[in-house]
């Protein structure tokens, strides 16, 4: 098992790239089962955990509000407070922020529009699990395609998480997609286990489509779900 | 009871459908200086007793109908 870490995919009403993150991880050597939003329970041997794009619940209310309910919600809760991974993309950064597991609120675009393209994003910080296969200060092209993608943390908490390096990815200067402050993309917790960011790494892992620097994200969060399940075998 | 929860972006948060809707009025010829867009959820609870119902519709916003980091709410129960 600690060959292929179980690295399941959560599902919600209304998740789209449930498939894409699945596919990828299991082409950087995971085993990413999907499971529905009504289970208690992760499946046995789950090294980490994937939040993944979509529009849960239609974003009725505020985008992730509803999805943080979910019953598999509490499992996820469970992993996190026992120190296991968890990645957000897109709509599950949202679900995270709305679940108060990672800081920061994601708002409607500046723009209003849903945007849809490459972004260059710079890699603050690699020392997280989710990016130490990138170098900090590195750049990575992956797309976004999000229409509330605004992060958004008052000045106070802002200052406390450039302080504590939980700032793990910004938007390139002057290519901001969203209006979010400080230009962030990806915030990460401050145990460093949960992370959640609004462009798709998982769209980013074949050559077919552009880039492959999407790779780097989801294939670090296999090498330490890898670590992981080893140390619990 | 009736009650009707109001949900507002809080000061200092960006809030660009206000904005739309405020050039929109501007456009259409009206003096307006500000527009902020919100939410309006009227909600239909079991309970009569008034301190129950305001003490219910707390715990509803701060759960679920409001994210206190960038919004605000205010009730206002029928009859009041």
């Amino acid at each position: 098992m600690s060959e292929r870490p179980r690295i399941p995919v959560l599902v919600f009403p209304g998740s789209n790239d449930d498939r894409d993150a699945a596919r990828a991880l299991e082409q950087l050597g995971a085993d990413a089962p999907r499971v529905w939003h009504t289970e208690e329970a992760l499946p046995r041997g789950t090294a980490a955990v994937v939040l993944p794009g979509g529009f849960s619940y239609g974003d009725y209310l505020r985008c992730g509000a509803i999805a943080r309910f979910s019953p598999i919600m509490r499992a996820v809760q469970a992993l996190a407070a026992e120190g296991g991974l968890v990645l957000g993309i897109c709509n599950g950064f949202q679900i995270l922020t709305e679940a108060g597991l990672l800081p920061g609120a994601l708002r409607p675009n500046a723009s209003l529009s849903f945007v849809c393209r490459d972004v260059e994003l710079v890699v603050e910080t690699a020392d997280t699990p989710f990016t130490s296969r990138c170098v900090t200060g590195g750049t990575l092209t992956i797309p976004v395609k999000h229409g509330d993608g605004c992060w958004f943390a008052d000045a106070a908490l802002v200052a406390e998480l450039e302080e504590a390096g939980q700032i793990v990815l910004r938007y390139a200067p002057g290519t901001n997609p969203n209006g979010s402050v400080g230009d962030v993309a990806g915030v990460v917790n401050a145990e460093r286990t949960v992370f959640g960011l609004m462009p798709h790494p998982e769209h980013a892992v074949d050559p077919l489509l552009g880039s492959t620097d999407g790779a780097s994200i989801i294939g670090a969060l296999v090498d330490a779900a890898r670590l992981s399940a080893a140390a619990l075998a | 009871m009736k009650a009707t929860v109001l949900v507002r972006p809080k000061p200092g948060i960006l809030d660009p459908q206000g904005q739309a809707v405020e050039s929109s009025l501007r456009h259409l010829g009206f003096q307006v200086a500000d527009a902020r867009v919100g939410r309006l959820v009227d909600v239909e609870l079991e309970t009569q007793d008034r301190d129950e119902a305001r003490e219910q519709l707390e715990r509803m916003c701060e759960q679920l109908l409001t994210n206190p980091l960038i919004e605000s709410y205010e009730i206002a129960l029928e009859g009041a």
